[in-house]
């Protein structure tokens, strides 16, 4: 295949994110602009400008009309996605790290970095209808886990919260009450910081990569660890395939060493593993860094990976790939 | 998609403005124009600007244009390719290229190649793979030959082995290593380093070594193609079938790159005078370039 290059962003790619439909690509970056592409060819069809730090993440609505941003600029904000417009912007005492619509993009679910002194918190906030009626209180505020939050999502039909971060620990949350349902267990979860987490496309089960150079796929409901995937670098983010039992893993070195390593020694690929058999399918090549964001088309067919290089790189799989064998 | 953007500044100078003009026009622009896509899908775009320093500049634009097939998209997709551009995007340079098609082939790299036995380890040139696949294969002693338990230097036959020639020329290698360490903080390149035993220009060279040259390919051949027919014989790194940027079609020959020198003797002996779409290929080791 030959991949699409797209050299929007003059920083670091931090997430990538497709709508439901599969037709628009979001990515954010250590700019300060979130950008959004036509999927199929790479054509940039505009960017969001406003945000005033690096856009740590984002997530569209299911009728791709409303786009949420979280920024180190210790914001997140409502945008129109057609128009490229600010629709409202919730203040926060600190980074924002993650962001999540839920089901029905009713609720939000924003995760908060510790800052001068400021705990890390999940807050979940209630998204209007009409963006005028948009008010900026918390439903819900959730505190306890140390350090920073890399992901939290929702579980399914919005009863949980489902976080992991720098504490190497997954948990999963109610959210009603804001109780901890769940902990995943010392002994067989994460040994380093959990970088990125992912859920399968119908929500039974999610994926975590984590720095300690593995992914881990578990059950939604039971916190179960079903599989465990090893790889030789840093996993800073996971996908899957929503077509075929495949996990992607990205990551490489960390980027300070970048520079004084071969770009073949450091392993920046796209890693392809077998969801069951938990073995090694290929690795796709390019990105001149670290594979920060992943993220796969909702049709299988094509998938994106955003690199500490600044590219996105838009790869379209040709038809062999569907009948790869082990 | 083949694009090209010639730009070539146009100074006017009023003794040249033709006769008829009347009036100094030398502010308006010649309207844009679209010429083609013709039967090979080549589209030029014709446009006029000025540039920073004021001077017209007339910009070319060639670009190849292929029908998707049996694209499938939901209403709303569809509707939202015609969304005007916003942002950034609108003030998007002819010139600025944000997103380009690789030109090269990316291919989901095996770890084994399909048919290939597991006999990786003794890839010779890819020293980096043996280096992340831990110390094991890479320790092997050259007294006893026993791999993965000792190093040579711990090596308990040491004194009942003879010297062989092997071990004589390596010292001075090792010995510059060692030196290089001694001075602690100091930047050792890592051509230098301990264990890196390829200089620089071998490295470069890569692209080039083991490098096979496919010629009288039919025209339909494509990299795809030329990788599955290559592959049987070994861990490929690189193919390149050369493609006339205008038409769009084969010129007929190509480049395989293979990870080990003997897997691309094999490809050789085993391809060259083999029938293949109609037409006997010629597959020979490439002349290195020249310059």
């Amino acid at each position: 295949m030959r991949p699409i290059l797209m050299k929007g962003h003059e920083r670091p790619l931090t997430f990538l994110k497709y709508n439901r439909d599969g037709d628009l690509l979001f990515s954010c970056a250590k700019d300060h602009t979130p950008t959004v592409w036509f999927a199929d060819n790479g054509e940039r069809l505009g960017t969001y400008r406003g945000h005033n730090g690096a856009v740590w993440c984002c997530d569209v609505s299911r009728d791709s009309s409303l786009l949420i941003t979280g920024s180190a600029d210790q914001t997140a904000k409502l945008w129109d996605v057609k128009k490229g417009t600010q629709l409202y912007t919730f203040n926060f005492d600190s980074p924002t790290r993650s962001v999540d619509f839920g089901v029905g993009d009713k609720l939000a679910v924003i995760t908060t970095d510790p800052f001068m002194g400021l705990p890390s918190a999940i807050q979940v906030k209630r998204i209007a209808r009409d963006p005028i009626d948009q008010a900026g209180e918390s439903v819900l505020v959730l505190k306890g886990p140390q350090g920073r939050i890399n992901r939290a999502v929702w579980g399914p039909l919005n009863k949980t919260i489902i976080s992991a971060g720098e504490d190497k620990v997954v948990r999963i949350w109610d959210s009603e009450t804001g109780k901890l349902i769940k902990e995943s267990d010392k002994e067989t979860g994460h040994q380093k910081p959990i970088t990125s987490l992912s859920k399968s496309i119908d929500g039974t089960h999610f994926i975590t990569g984590s720095l300690d150079k593995s992914a881990k796929l578990w059950d939604t409901r039971t916190l179960t660890l079903l599989k465990t995937y090893m790889t030789e670098r840093p996993v800073n983010a996971v996908t899957m395939s929503p077509l075929l039992d495949h996990v992607v893993l990205g990551g490489g070195q960390d980027a300070s060493a970048v520079t004084t390593t071969d770009h073949r020694a450091g392993k920046f690929e796209a890693k392809f593993y077998d969801k069951i058999l938990q073995e090694e399918i290929g690795g796709v090549k390019g990105h001149f860094g670290p594979i920060n964001a992943l993220a796969f088309n909702p049709d299988g067919r094509s998938f994106a990976s955003g690199g500490e290089d600044g590219y996105v790189r838009l790869h379209h799989f040709d038809p062999d790939y569907f009948n790869i064998k082990i | 998609m083949a694009t090209e953007a010639a730009t070539q500044p146009i100074k006017l100078r009023w003794g040249e403005l033709d006769e008829d003009d009347g009036e100094d026009l030398d502010f308006l622009l010649p309207p844009k124009q679209v010429n083609g896509p013709d039967e090979n899908g080549i589209k030029k775009v014709i446009e006029y600007k000025f540039n920073e320093e004021g001077n017209k500049v007339k910009i070319i634009t060639t670009t190849r244009i292929r029908k998707l097939a049996n694209a499938r998209l939901s209403k709303r997709a569809v509707e939202r390719r015609s969304w005007p551009k916003f942002g950034d995007a609108v003030h998007e340079d002819v010139g600025s290229r944000l997103t380009m098609v690789s030109t090269e082939e990316i291919i989901l790299e095996r770890p084994r190649g399909p048919g290939a036995k597991q006999e990786e380890a003794t890839a010779a040139g890819d020293s980096l793979t043996q280096i992340g696949k831990a110390g094991a294969v890479l320790m092997v002693c050259r007294t006893c030959g026993k791999k993965g338990d000792h190093w040579t230097s711990k090596c308990p036959y040491k004194d009942l082995a003879q010297p062989s020639e092997g071990f004589v020329d390596k010292p001075p290698a090792e010995a510059t290593t060692t030196a290089a360490n001694t001075t602690k903080g100091a930047y050792v390149p890592p051509s230098m380093r301990a264990g890196a035993e390829r200089s620089g220009t071998e490295m470069r060279r890569r692209n080039e070594e083991n490098s096979v040259r496919v010629t009288n390919l039919s025209e339909d051949t494509r990299e795809p193609d030329l990788l599955e027919l290559f592959r049987p014989f070994g861990h490929v790194s690189r193919v390149y079938v050369a493609i006339d940027q205008k038409t769009g079609i084969s010129r007929g020959f190509g480049f395989v790159n293979f990870v080990n020198r003997e897997d691309g003797e094999r490809a050789i002996n085993k391809l060259n005078g083999y029938g293949y779409d109609n037409l006997i290929l010629r597959v020979e080791w490439a002349a290195p370039r020249s310059n």
